[in-house]
């Protein structure tokens, strides 16, 4: 996946397809999110859409295979975060994900990550393949 | 009585009021277990009244939104009343995107929910 090199600190992890994995990277973004600067709800919105992606790509990209792996990428600065996390998986369509806000469909019990990510990110764009998400941030600059 | 980890549960009056033990639930053993205790309270109550204390949750994440549908789903099937309280407003701005709010019955504080019932 190719990206950028403006973050202030970024990390490249490879993580095995187990519940519970995306710790690994979510501990160390938060702590780097904070030391950037970045307000208690934006680092909740940031370390919701990384943890859907994360979880997405493990148990429905890769659905738990322990012979594949999921890819992500952070990039953290003062005002911008992107965050790209890609399985071994076929991918799918995010445009046919029912819209979970209908009234007929409140109360399914899932299907809830991608609008999450949608709404709490700046940008959110798979691959065509749909296997593969990157996740973007950005901050508004403060006058002071 | 069931030993519970996930959640502390007390009686306020007839109601049931629950609170979470942890600030964050994210791997699926405790998102699971999570489940099991809401989920087995209910049985064990046959619904009836509870109360859901958020004071002490910082993060949610879509998994358990998932468990939370499905302990409303089941407390409303019994005839029970399900209350939620104390939710931090960027989990509440979760449920006001996935609709939930409308879903769910969100009162402010843990007072004003048990006055609903």
């Amino acid at each position: 996946m190719g990206h950028e090199s403006t973050a202030g600190w970024h990390r490249q992890v490879r993580l095995p397809s187990e519940r519970g994995a995306s710790r690994t990277v979510t501990d160390e973004l938060l702590e780097q999110l904070g030391a950037h600067g970045w307000s208690a709800e934006e680092v909740f919105a940031i370390h919701l859409a990384a943890e859907e992606a994360i979880v997405n790509a493990i148990v429905h990209g890769n659905k738990l295979d322990p012979a594949k792996c999921v890819a992500v990428l952070c990039e953290v600065s003062t005002n911008h975060v992107k965050i790209e996390v890609e399985d071994e998986g076929d991918g799918f369509d995010p445009a046919q994900v029912p819209d979970c806000t209908l009234e007929e469909r409140l109360d399914v019990p899932s299907g809830r990550g991608v609008m999450l990510m949608r709404s709490f990110m700046t940008r959110i764009e798979y691959n065509a393949k749909g296997n593969a998400v990157v996740l973007e941030k950005r901050r508004e600059a403060n006058a002071n | 009585m069931t030993a519970h980890h996930r959640i502390d549960v007390s009686k306020v009056g007839d109601v049931t009021v629950v609170r979470f033990v942890d600030k964050t639930v994210l791997d699926e053993s405790s998102i699971h277990e999570l489940g099991q205790e809401l989920f087995g309270l209910v049985d064990a109550q046959n619904g009836r009244k509870m109360v859901l204390n958020f004071s002490n949750v910082e993060f949610i994440s879509s998994a358990t939104l998932g468990k939370l549908i499905v302990l409303d789903r089941k407390v409303k099937t019994l005839n029970g009343r399900l209350r939620m309280c104390h939710i931090r407003p960027e989990i509440l701005e979760v449920f006001r995107i996935t609709k939930l709010d409308k879903l769910f019955d969100i009162r402010d504080g843990e007072s004003e929910a048990l006055a609903a019932f």
